[in-house]
């Protein structure tokens, strides 16, 4: 019950689909989704090996709630060494991939392996396939999902796919579904790229039983009032996540021109009143909104880019609606490269949706590229002509789409802001955390982010804890440890259960767990769900130290630590890891090294995982 | 008079929310695939809509059965099949013009809306009121909701 209690496991190099029952004992314990995934690859994949080898494991998984009438049970992870960081990757995704592929029987998908030629996996409940990939490799992810769903004649079929950026191993290539949900992070896409499989198409008509029906959708019912009645809910489903530039901007934590600066002039082009407004052509971006499976809050963007805009302006098969700006793009296409032109950024996230690459580092680094090049480091011959200057609407539509298509200078941004910068001499201008770029939250305002920035398993990432409200109180790095590690733990529970982040503005754990506890077998309580997510943290953690991570990665930027923010809230400040690193290590029950101790891996039923000499 | 499920795709966000809940409600799972009511996708996700039996008078399917496994039910006016009569035949699946009825393979049935037996949980479950069960106009019976007002102005085209 809640689970469908059976794994698919597919070779790619034996060229084997086969399906296994799901380790109750792991269900039990990891919930689901991200927890049980992590499980998984710990048990399938030395943490020492190379991301982009066959030795790699790619785990798709879902939660027990997935599939259900549980407000938002689209959401699957995907979980692999990611190649961006070398860390364990986890990467959410909306749509209706997530929900098919239980429909299909399974809770979870490992591919191990790597195939001779281009393929893809087609999933139809119980009879599962590898199919010739060749005529798609060097498609775009658009053209992939149409192909594939007319091939089989099913509109039904979901397609989770990547572009040419997830063959070619753009480090921060993504998964694409349902035409624009990602596995957006850490380079998914590149992983799925090198083991040749195009995409996983699915079909399922297996249902999702649930332990007590009548009681569930009594509790559900009553969850999901909640949840509607809550203001949060509906701003969202108004504004979508981009109302949050305008807080942002006014805080002065909105990262300008690669966080040389944290307010942007141009923020009243790009926010929530723009996107509404009709613009001198009698154009208005902003179309509708759209939910993702079983979502109730719909806080999806659907927009249009102005046919009379430059980026589309004699190419008619970009004139469609699709996915529109939210929070993170609009931040990573325009203040952090400094461009406010609309239109721009709704291209750009159309190339982001289009080729399968993950905005917020593809944005980052063309900040970071054009620092460089302003600083005289990349010249115009080596950008293909293009002026890499901040503010150039022009440099971010054209790299955006050379980058998904893998030309010419797209090749150098295809390298991410670490091994950019690296190569260009200058690390510290890499605005990333273990190699993977930061969101649109500055450190020096909000100190918590910084810490969950820096301690980030994944690396960089403003989804895996949530101390914003703390942050926005008060400018230091005092009282962030103890949020940051609980919210941490919360997340990584509410990842593994099957739904989305979203809805936590307005439930908290008991919430869910009168969910699971009338959906899943067992006795489900808050609390048990929170030793969960920190059981879960914990084995992330320790997937990371094998790999070679230390206490060291858990840090910032230079740009963050020593250069005071210019202005806003923040004036005058630095973010104070220094301060905060240490309580959190201790809030954890880490060694000084940040090193799970025993004691506590005991605790949470890891000892099979103790370290006995911290690294 | 009979209530009707009014859809308005209008409303509609895509959430599938109904398709879960009317499979819950006839097989006892989540099943989207076994829904009865259907939401199509057009344009990247711009446009949504829901669209299931309307219970027409016309009732083709009805016609069509060659068993009489279908009929009008006196509470709701809906069309309904009874799975005890029917044969699976698929008579009606050819004859509906509006494509609302679908052979189920895992019990050799036809399913079709049936109002839920005048408690259709499609319309109870949606957040959205994409799609209620009522009257097209509140409590005023049908064709009379559109009367003119003195604000109004007469038309000065035809076309």
């Amino acid at each position: 019950m809640g689970w469908q209690r059976k794994v698919l496991r597919v070779d790619l190099t034996a060229g084997t689909c086969e399906s296994e029952p799901l380790n109750m004992q792991w269900a039990a314990q990891y919930v689901g989704g991200r927890g049980l995934a992590t499980r998984y690859l710990v048990d399938n994949v030395d943490p020492a090996v190379d991301p982009l080898s066959p030795d790699n494991a790619l785990v798709f998984a879902t939660g027990p709630l997935s599939g259900t009438l549980v407000s938002t049970s689209g959401r699957y992870c995907v979980v692999t060494k990611g190649p961006l960081t070398g860390a364990i990757a986890c990467s959410n995704s909306g749509g209706k991939f997530g929900a098919e592929l239980k429909y299909c029987g399974y809770d979870l998908l490992i591919i191990q392996g790597r195939s001779e030629k281009p393929v893809y996996l087609l999933i139809e409940d119980d009879e599962v396939s590898l199919e010739d990939a060749s005529d798609l490799w060097g498609e775009t992810v658009w053209k992939t999902e149409e192909t594939i769903k007319a091939r089989h004649r099913s509109e039904d079929m979901k397609v989770a796919s990547i572009g040419v950026a997830g063959e070619r191993g753009v480090y921060y290539a993504c998964i694409v579904n349902d035409l624009h949900r990602a596995a957006g992070r850490s380079g998914v896409g590149a992983v799925m790229g090198s083991k040749n499989l195009k995409a996983v198409a699915a079909r399922g008509t297996r249902g999702v039983k649930v332990k007590e029906p009548t009681r569930f959708m009594q509790v559900v019912d009553e969850k999901n009032r909640k949840l509607f009645e809550h203001g949060s809910r509906r701003a969202l489903m108004r504004y979508g996540t981009l109302s949050m530039i305008d807080v942002m901007q006014k805080f002065g934590g909105l990262p300008t021109n690669n966080f040389q600066k944290v307010q942007f002039e141009g923020v009243d082009r790009i926010n929530p009143k723009a996107v509404v407004e009709t613009n001198r052509n009698g154009h208005k971006n902003l179309l509708t909104n759209k939910a993702c499976f079983g979502c109730t809050i719909a806080c999806g963007r659907i927009a249009h880019i102005d046919p009379n805009h430059f980026s589309v302006v004699n190419r008619q098969e970009y004139w469609h609606a699709s996915g529109g700006l939210e929070y993170e793009t609009a931040f990573a296409f325009g203040p952090a490269v400094g461009v406010d032109d609309l239109d721009a950024l709704t291209f750009a996230g159309y190339m982001m949706n289009e080729h399968g690459m993950d905005p917020i580092s593809f944005g980052v680094t063309l900040a970071a590229a054009m620092e460089l090049y302003e600083l005289g480091l990349i010249t115009r011959e080596q950008t293909d002509g293009i002026d890499l200057r901040f503010g150039n609407a022009e440099a971010l539509t054209v790299m955006a789409e050379k980058t998904g298509k893998y030309e010419g200078f797209g090749r150098e941004l295809a390298l991410g802001s670490k091994r950019l910068c690296e190569k260009y001499g200058r690390p510290d201008l890499a605005m990333v955390v273990k190699g993977q770029e930061f969101a649109g939250y500055d450190s020096r305002a909000l100190q918590g982010m910084g810490l969950g920035y820096a301690t980030g398993n994944r690396g960089a990432c403003h989804l895996k804890h949530d101390t914003f409200d703390v942050d926005m109180e008060d400018v230091s790095g005092k009282g962030k440890a103890k949020p940051c590690k609980h919210s941490q733990d919360d997340i990584a529970a509410i990842d593994s259960a099957g739904i989305c982040l979203f809805t936590a503005s307005a439930w908290d754990l008991d919430d869910i767990a009168a969910q699971v506890d009338a959906a899943c077998e067992g006795s489900w309580t808050a609390e048990r769900l929170h030793d969960a997510g920190e059981r879960i943290w914990n084995l992330e953690r320790l997937f990371n130290l094998r790999a070679g991570l230390t206490a060291a990665d858990d840090t910032l930027p230079p740009r963050l630590l020593k250069e005071p923010a210019p202005s806003g809230t923040a004036k005058g400040k630095v973010c104070e890891l220094d301060v905060m690193l240490p309580e959190y290590y201790a809030e954890r029950g880490w060694t000084a090294n940040g090193v799970p101790t025993p004691d506590l891996l005991r605790r949470l039923k890891l000892e099979d995982f103790i370290i006995e000499s911290p690294a | 008079m009979h209530k009707s499920l009014l859809i308005d795709p209008g409303k509609c966000t895509g959430c599938l929310q109904c398709e879960m809940a009317c499979s819950l409600e006839h097989t006892g799972e989540f099943n989207p695939a076994r829904s009865r009511i259907r939401v199509f996708e057009f344009e990247h996700g711009l446009n949504n809509v829901p669209y299931t039996c309307t219970q027409c008078t016309a009732s083709y399917c009805m016609v069509a059965c060659p068993v009489d496994a279908i009929s009008i039910s006196q509470l709701t006016g809906a069309r309904e099949v009874a799975d005890s009569i029917c044969v699976g035949c698929r008579a009606c699946v050819a004859a509906c013009p509006y494509g609302t009825l679908n052979f189920n393979p895992e019990t050799g049935k036809v399913d079709k809306c049936d109002l839920c037996g005048g408690d259709p949980k499609c319309a109870e479950v949606c957040p959205t009121d994409a799609i209620v069960y009522g009257y097209p106009q509140g409590d005023v019976p049908p064709g009379m909701f559109a009367l003119p007002t003195d604000a109004d102005s007469a038309p000065t085209e035809v076309h």
